[in-house]
């Protein structure tokens, strides 16, 4: 699948936003006042951002606002409810604590909640696509979770905490790709997409077209596959193993903290790239790809 | 409203004769003409006399080569567009209600004024049936030509979707899938049609007709009429070859 860097930066800055306002509305840390307000701030900038460059994908974004109307039935409709409704309670939230230092516990909790919601619906929009068989896995919702939960612990400054849920993150990720390289085209073939396997193997022999189309450009994309294993150990090493290292130092300073906040956004931008890079669709059998 | 009807009155679609199709592209060209200034936005080309000329098109001839465990190999053109699903997943998909099945035929239709361009239909789909227009930013799909099967103003022998019009080997068929009376039911009983990708789940509407099995064998293959070497190995191989 093409890596599209509007949707990169979607998925790893707002996901890395909620998980920060996940932690902010359990109270973790307990600020208040102006500091409260600088995190407030960077979760928000990080959501709200990632969400805006989620619009940069759209074609014809001026139809952008109908998206809230399909939740009976579409994941993406769901996660644009999600996102507006976490974003709304945890700013009632976020203003009870700067301006009149007055914490709203059952709202703080409940904005939370919402905030997991919304990386859930977003890993959803993948999981469901049965036609891409890597994203088409049990593992793809607890890995966006869990980037979001740990990438916010990192930035909470909860240490312990982020040093756990790195790790497990990682053990998952590692688990996703080789399950993931296991399961192929998950039994689609260029036979079975053709029904010519009753006849025999099965090659393409002439394309439709000789040149690009919007279906190759999207959904046939093979640049990343060739760098798979250095991204996996970039993805691994940046965005897991250094982080969780720095924060199971003794005194982790604001340096420290600022360093593997980077090395971690660097390590799962990697990481994500790869995750649509890698994921192959079986629409490109019919090209023989 | 993108969630699926329970049920179609009909179930309108084409049955595609793999073994008459000779590849021409007719359909392709016939298609593009009809939908480009007919249904929606214009189908668009872009570099269109360049260098790297591409564009939009809702029905595409792929060319396949079968090889059998022995004999020749078989060579089987292969239409491709949007297959009308009974279980679309392209219109679950979709965010913005763009993207419906019709209750009353099981057309399956963009509603271009609600579309965004956000493309999650086309990865929804296996077939690679629906392309993304560069141009105009709204989805396109097959219509079946529903702005001809339907209307009044042309003839009725016109009134059936603009790939089946112009094939000029009769390769492509085009009626009602749901009711077991219809000819092109009857044909898909007789010919063993198929689905694609049936392992999806998305029991498509269009059904493809596979190449009839040969008669006879068909292993009478040339044998290779010059190798690659040169000099005196050439020479040593027309040699041996003579013995």
């Amino acid at each position: 699948m093409h890596p599209a860097p509007s949707v990169i930066a979607f998925t790893t800055l707002s996901g890395l936003g909620f998980g920060l306002l996940f932690w902010l509305g359990l109270g973790l840390p307990p600020v208040t006042g102006w500091v409260a307000f600088v995190f407030f701030a960077l979760a928000y900038a990080l959501a709200v951002g990632g969400l805006l460059a989620s619009v940069a994908h759209l074609a014809n974004p001026k139809n952008a606002i109908k998206a809230f109307s399909q939740w009976r039935s579409s994941w993406l409709s769901r996660e644009g409810i999600a996102a507006i409704a976490a974003l709304l309670l945890m700013a009632v939230f976020a203003s009870g604590i700067i301006f009149f230092d007055v914490r709203l516990r059952v709202v703080g909790v409940l904005g939370a909640l919402l905030c997991l919601t919304t990386v859930f619906t977003t890993s959803m929009i993948y999981t469901q696509l049965k036609t891409v068989p890597r994203w088409n896995m049990w593992t793809t919702p607890p890995v966006f979770l869990l980037h979001a939960l740990a990438g916010g612990a990192l930035l909470a400054g909860q240490t312990r905490l982020a040093a756990v849920l790195l790790t497990v993150l990682g053990v998952l990720m590692v688990w996703a790709w080789i399950a993931g390289d296991e399961k192929g085209r998950a039994g689609s073939t260029m036979e079975s997409a053709t029904g010519l396997g009753r006849i025999g193997k099965v090659r393409l022999l002439e394309p439709p077209h000789s040149g690009e189309n919007y279906l190759l450009k999207e959904m046939a994309y093979q640049v990343g596959r060739k760098h798979a294993v250095k991204l996996r150990v970039i993805a691994l090493g940046l965005g897991i193993i250094l982080p969780a290292a720095l924060m199971l130092l003794l005194s982790v300073t604001h340096f420290i903290g600022f360093i593997a906040v980077l090395s971690h956004l660097v390590g799962i931008a990697a990481g994500r790239w790869l995750f649509f890079a890698e994921a192959e669709h079986v629409q490109a059998l019919y090209y023989g790809r | 409203m993108t969630t699926l009807p329970q049920s179609t009155e009909k179930k309108l679609g084409l049955v595609i004769d793999l073994d008459t199709c000779v590849g021409c592209q007719a359909c392709v060209v016939s298609c593009k003409e009809w939908n480009t200034s007919n249904y929606g936005a214009p189908l668009s080309d872009v570099d269109a006399y360049g260098a790297e000329p591409q564009g939009t098109f809702l029905n595409r001839v792929h060319s396949f080569e079968a090889q059998p465990e022995t004999g020749c190999s078989q060579t089987v053109h292969f239409p491709k567009s949007c297959l009308h699903c009974e279980d679309a997943p392209c219109v679950t998909v979709c965010p913005t209600g763009a993207s419906y099945k019709r209750e009353e035929d099981g057309i399956v239709l963009v509603n271009e004024a609600d579309c965004m361009g956000c493309g999650l239909c086309a990865w929804a789909c296996p077939y690679g049936a629906r392309e993304l227009d560069e141009i105009f930013g709204v989805m396109k799909k097959c219509t079946l030509c529903v702005d001809r099967i339907y209307n009044e103003n042309i003839p009725e022998e016109d009134r059936v979707p603009s790939c089946v019009r112009t094939c000029p080997a009769g390769a492509r068929h085009f009626g009602d899938l749901g009711d077991p009376e219809s000819d092109v039911s009857k044909l898909v009983t007789a010919r063993e049609g198929m689905d694609l990708m049936p392992e999806l789940g998305t029991k498509p509407v269009n059904k493809y007709l596979p190449p009839r099995l040969k008669d006879q064998s068909s292993d009478a293959a040339l044998a290779p009429q010059h190798t690659n070497a040169k000099g005196l190995f050439a020479w040593l191989d027309k040699a041996l070859e003579k013995l």
